[in-house]
């Protein structure tokens, strides 16, 4: 089996998947530090060397003002009133929610892509692992050999955990590095508020608690692990039942894309919550995030997103064993 | 030579309610290079395919070295190396990186028996680079190669002439007897061609409409020769004039059937035209094997 995967890995190293996918998250990071160090810069000159406390306050009464003005739909009201109480809890507890430093920025970054470019990033590599045996024709070579075909796709998807993996790590490794090269490497042991609930529009305060960055960050790049897991064992799925990478590429590209659409509209649509591209904002119920639809918890998320995970495994399993290759 | 490496019994496969392979046996010796040929369309790929275990039978049974194809695919696979229709392999990794790739899907395969099958394909000059920038020729020589990896008992060759040039083909052919003859592989070969199955193989499986027609050794079959029908008037008269320098036997509707022999068959036409006899129809016909595959298969068109 040990044999098996490396071949597969070989493969996956040798196609440069993982090195394009490296390369589109460095460039993104130097963007987005970029762009972020622009908005830095352009506070100071707005405030000049003002207390954080002071921007606070001043987005606070930003939103307020934005609450009374109408023609704002009821969703993003209550939304707002949520980041209002947010922010003047982090206000009354004197922590700074914009601490600079690369920790922050990478959990920032972790934050904003767990939904749509992580997931993306993992299609990459995973959307072609099988149909690009049967488009090329190997699948034949593949199985033909004194090998059961479980163990093939057993194979392969062993190697998929492994470049998932090795992507999250990647992910995280690069955007620390190199947003610290602007905003410093310092800043691990911050503290960070979580625990935040929403119980109908109202902010559940009573678990909140401060934790340092690093633990924080630990716990956000296990779920975005988990994430990009799960949307991996989806899209192998679909390369095992599309022949064609780009259509199953395509499939995949309009759920993700779909999902991140309807997180943001579907608050009456009760039953979406059982689809998995509106559960995979995971990190959002650390860091106190409204949930797209009432009522959905972490462990709601993390039992969805597992179900359909082994349900992708066992459908590409079922069909991958008993499939005649013509 | 009489060791049977692969046999095949009533093999069927049905896809939805329309059958494709109606039942088809046969028996493979050791040492022997043996043709499956057929029209396209007639079957030939998706038998070599059950063959393999690419595509499930409905119904009969294939044993490989002895081994049940279903009941125990492992260890039958390793009696068998294959190359079905084209060798795709993968093109980003070099020749070699390609042979040790399919080397770890294999028991136990080492170096030098690896350095053994590349020299034998002759490949030792171009093994080290990509696969992309290798000839058709190369390509199916590579694939040759990764075949013979297991040291296989049974070899099946799915059109292995296809794309080939001249020399290619030739080359391949050679090879191949040689693979046969020298180690005793048993190569399985199909084609559309009748003429590259008659240059090559031992023995010949007929196949159309996905069942066999006919089974036999190539000289058998190709020891009835061309023919000329004569209808002659009258006809004992010119028998005998025929017969003092040919072969004769009598046809149907009382024609008279000699073998074709280029200048000599003009040359008796005009002995019966002197000695008074007319001459009617002259008729000559095709080559055996061809005509035979025409009869058998009711005249289904052949490439």
């Amino acid at each position: 089996m040990i044999s098996l995967v490396r071949n597969e890995m070989l493969k996956i190293v040798r196609k440069k998947r993982i090195l394009i996918v490296a390369g589109i998250i460095a460039v993104l990071v130097a963007l987005f530090t970029y762009s972020q160090y622009r908005d830095l810069e352009r506070r100071l000159e707005r405030f000049g060397d003002v207390d954080w406390r002071t921007t606070v306050q001043q987005q606070i009464i930003d939103m307020q003002n934005r609450l009374t003005s109408s023609g704002i739909s009821d969703e993003w009201k209550s939304e707002l009133q949520l980041t209002i109480q947010q922010q003047q809890y982090y206000l009354d507890n004197n922590v700074n929610p914009m601490e600079p430093g690369a920790p922050s920025f990478a959990r920032m970054f972790a934050e904003h892509s767990i939904n749509l470019l992580l997931p993306l990033m993992i299609m990459v590599v995973a959307a072609d692992i099988v149909s690009a045996e049967r488009t090329a024709g190997t699948v034949k070579l593949l199985l033909t050999r004194p090998v059961k075909r479980w163990k093939i796709l057993m194979s392969k998807y062993l190697a998929l955990i492994l470049s998932v993996s090795i992507i999250v790590i990647l992910f995280g490794v690069l955007s620390y590095l190199i947003s610290g090269f602007v905003f410093g490497y310092l800043g691990w042991s911050a503290p960070v508020i979580t625990g935040f609930s929403v119980a109908g529009n109202e902010l559940n305060t009573n678990a909140v608690q401060m934790i340092p960055q690093w633990q924080y960050l630990l716990m956000e790049f296990s779920l975005v692990w988990f994430v990009a897991l799960i949307v991996g064992t989806i899209t192998f799925m679909l390369s095992v039942l599309i022949r064609n990478t780009p259509a199953g590429m395509g499939v995949m590209l309009a759920a993700l894309i779909s999902g991140a659409i309807l997180s943001s509209m579907v608050a009456s649509w009760e039953s979406a919550k059982y689809l998995f591209m509106i559960n995979l904002n995971l990190t959002g119920y650390l860091s106190g995030q409204a949930p797209p639809i009432e009522g959905m918890t972490l462990g709601f998320s993390l039992i969805v997103l597992a179900v359909w995970g082994l349900a992708a495994l066992v459908v590409s399993f079922a069909v991958f064993i008993r499939q005649d290759i013509y | 030579m009489s060791e049977i490496t692969l046999s095949v019994k009533g093999l069927r496969k049905s896809i939805g309610k329309k059958e494709i392979i109606r039942g088809i046996d046969f028996d493979l010796k050791k040492g022997e290079v043996f043709g499956f040929l057929g029209p396209n369309g007639a079957g030939k790929t998706t038998t070599i395919r059950m063959l393999v275990g690419l595509i499930k039978p409905s119904a009969g049974s294939i044993e490989i070295g002895g081994y049940n194809l279903r009941n125990n695919f492992t260890k039958a696979m390793a009696q068998m190396g294959c190359i079905v229709e084209n060798p795709e392999l993968y093109s980003y990794l070099t020749g070699w990186e390609n042979l040790e790739h399919f080397a770890r899907m294999l028991p136990e395969v080492d170096r030098s028996h690896m350095n053994y099958v590349v020299k034998l394909v002759r490949l030792e000059e171009r093994i080290q680079d990509p696969v992309k920038t290798y000839s058709l020729g190369m390509r199916q020589r590579l694939g040759i190669a990764q075949a013979l990896l297991g040291k296989p008992k049974v070899l099946i060759l799915d059109e292995p002439t296809n794309g080939l040039d001249p020399m290619g083909i030739r080359e391949m052919r050679n090879f191949i007897r040689y693979l046969a003859e020298e180690d005793g592989l048993t190569v399985l070969v199909s084609s559309h061609l009748l003429s590259e199955i008659q240059l090559m193989c031992d023995r010949v499986a007929i196949i159309s409409k996905g069942s066999v027609i006919k089974v036999d050794y190539v000289e058998n079959l190709l020891a009835m020769q061309e023919k000329v029908i004569w209808q002659v008037e009258p006809r004992e008269a010119a028998k005998e004039i025929l017969s003092s320098v040919t072969d004769v036997i009598d046809g149907p509707d009382g024609t008279i059937i000699t073998p074709y022999l280029e200048i000599q068959s003009a040359n008796w036409n005009q002995m019966l035209v002197e000695k008074g006899i007319h001459v009617n129809e002259m008729n000559r016909k095709s080559p055996a094997l061809e005509d035979l595959f025409l009869e058998l298969t009711g005249g289904e068109s052949i490439d």
